[in-house]
């Protein structure tokens, strides 16, 4: 029970905004906003005001329309992108007393390669697609500090077992993977390190249906093997029903729903929720 | 006509400007200093990185020695040579020992440097991270971060294609535990060379506009794996044809005629003071 008491990520009032903002946006006045975007000075508000948690061993799905901020807020976790305010707090880090956010870019990058995996949406933004997909999995390992090539191959290998991903091309580049296994590739390098967490923006996006319920089969299967605990961001009500064990609507920027994710599928409250679950249906 | 150049062949505002990169150089070993690369009258990537430190670094009682992977003999080794003496009159020599600045390009002479003397590399890619990222930007951000591993990934890289660490030169190297550095296309076998040297080694990059140092008694290691150690290049049981000489870099000389693969140092310096020795 008590690695249920402590979430593994805290995430508070976490804002992005892209432009400088003006009097017409800025603090309380955010209620004028024209959706996400400031009329006046055109400023994007991306992610406003985010606030949740995530316990261990969980999934936490993330749902929205396209442009309503869902793979901003996970590419500011993953510290690809700087917050405008707001903070972020994970257990495993300093016992989840410092915001992370607020450490050095240094930090940031120790606390991304040991505590933190994130399989993309495009996996060019993951992959050297000109190394082999071992080598891509190194790359993680060594990142963390790991500098014993014996011991780098043999993970690498039971990892690209674990994906599906025969031990004989482990040599191959990604760039002569097709989209699946790339995808796949990105699942064993995001894992390397055993991370606590691990984010997943769109996972199965441009995937071929037996592809996307493959993959989804291996991240419930390794989730449930590894007990990590997974934030998953997709616009497919389909892959939040599958994986999901709580999930949170976002629309302009803001979350307007969250719940277990059955209650926010088999009994939505908020209109947009509505139209997005009939929509499925 | 003859023309009167400046001593050195540089005015002194750009003389002095170069000695101010080279100083913040030194005082952050390994660190890539940018510098104003001149317009030189030999072409970019023949050493124009490695003239201009010797240009704004040279006295008039200083003695030089120019290298071209070993031998003092080669058209460019003497073009830069001629160079440097017509427009300082500086007096030049063959000898390691007696140089008080060597410029070398691909090699660090066999005979131990000494306190005193300056070793000038010339550098074709200063940066050793550029085939792994690509972007100058990232490449920044990732030295400013200390963040390596795509330099370790590159030799991960080639132990699984080739079972080995296959660098024939450019091995990269940490420097004072905080910057690794692109040792100029030397062959493992001067790497050690670099570690704790007596002399002051100063690399310049002309056409990438980079300076760089290793001040006397900086630690430089290899980057190496705990399983897959760093090994220079062996040559055991293999002795110079001409000298005699062993535990020297050597070159391998394929007789077409017979056949046969002889070997032969190749400081062409070194091997000249053998043979007079003897």
């Amino acid at each position: 029970m008590e690695d249920f008491e402590q979430p593994v990520l805290s995430v508070s009032n976490i804002t992005k905004h892209y432009g400088k903002g003006c009097v017409n946006c800025r603090g309380s006045q955010v209620e004028h906003l024209l959706k996400n975007y400031c009329p006046v000075c055109g400023t994007v508000y991306a992610c406003q005001d985010i606030t949740f948690e995530v316990y261990a061993g969980e999934i936490l799905g993330i749902v929205g329309e396209s442009g309503s901020g869902k793979s901003t807020l996970m590419e500011c976790l993953y510290f690809d992108q700087e917050v405008s305010s707001g903070e972020a707090y994970i257990n495993s880090y300093k016992s989840g007393t410092a915001n992370v956010f607020a450490e050095s870019s240094q930090q940031k990058r120790y606390i991304r390669n040991h505590m933190m995996g994130k399989v993309y949406q495009n996996p060019l933004m993951s992959l050297k697609m000109n190394f082999s997909s071992i080598g891509n999995i190194a790359e993680k390992l060594i990142a963390a500090g790991n500098r014993h090539v014996g011991m780098m191959e043999a993970r690498g290998k039971e990892l690209l077992e674990h994906v599906n991903i025969p031990v004989y091309r482990m040599k191959e580049a990604p760039k002569n993977f097709s989209g699946g296994m790339q995808q796949r590739v990105q699942i064993a390098k995001a894992l390397s390190n055993n991370p606590p967490l691990l984010l997943l923006d769109e996972v199965t996006t441009g995937l071929d249906l037996s592809v996307q319920a493959s993959v989804l089969d291996l991240i419930k299967t390794i989730q449930r093997e590894l007990k990590i605990t997974v934030l998953i961001v997709s616009h497919d009500l389909g892959v939040i029903r599958m994986l999901a064990d709580r999930t949170m609507v976002m629309l302009d920027g803001k979350i307007i729903e969250h719940g277990l994710t059955d209650q926010i599928l088999e009994d939505p409250q908020q209109s947009y929720t509505q139209q997005l679950v009939q929509s499925l249906l | 006509m003859k023309i009167e150049y400046n001593f050195a062949f540089f005015d002194e505002g750009s003389k002095r400007e170069i000695r101010r990169v080279t100083l913040k150089a030194v005082a952050i070993p390994g660190y890539q200093v940018p510098f104003a690369s001149r317009e030189m009258p030999i072409a970019r990537g023949w050493g124009t990185g490695g003239l201009q430190l010797t240009l704004s670094l040279v006295g008039k009682d200083d003695i030089l020695k120019v290298i071209d992977q070993g031998s003092d003999e080669s058209v460019n080794a003497v073009n830069i040579k001629k160079l440097i003496a017509i427009t300082t009159g500086v007096s030049v020599s063959e000898e390691t020992a007696e140089a008080t600045i060597i410029q070398s390009r691909h090699r660090i002479p066999e005979i131990p440097l000494r306190e005193g003397q300056i070793l000038v590399l010339q550098v074709p890619l200063p940066e050793p991270l550029r085939y792994y990222e690509p972007s100058e930007y990232e490449t920044k951000k990732l030295h400013a971060e200390r963040e390596y591993s795509g330099a370790w990934l590159m030799l991960f890289e080639q132990i699984m294609n080739y079972g080995t660490m296959s660098t024939g030169a450019d091995h990269p190297v940490m420097v004072q535990g905080r910057y690794v550095m692109a040792p100029s296309p030397i062959p493992r076998f001067d790497n050690p060379k670099l570690n704790r040297s007596q002399a002051l080694i100063l690399f310049g990059a002309g056409r990438e506009k980079k300076v760089y140092a290793v001040p006397p008694y900086t630690r430089v290691e290899s980057l190496d794996f705990e399983d897959y150690p760093f090994r220079v290049e062996s040559f055991q049981d293999k002795c110079c044809r001409l000298c005699g000489a062993k535990g020297v870099f050597m070159d391998e000389i394929l007789d077409d005629l017979t056949g046969k693969t002889s070997y032969q140092c190749n400081d062409s310096s070194y091997c000249l003071q053998e043979l007079n020795g003897k």
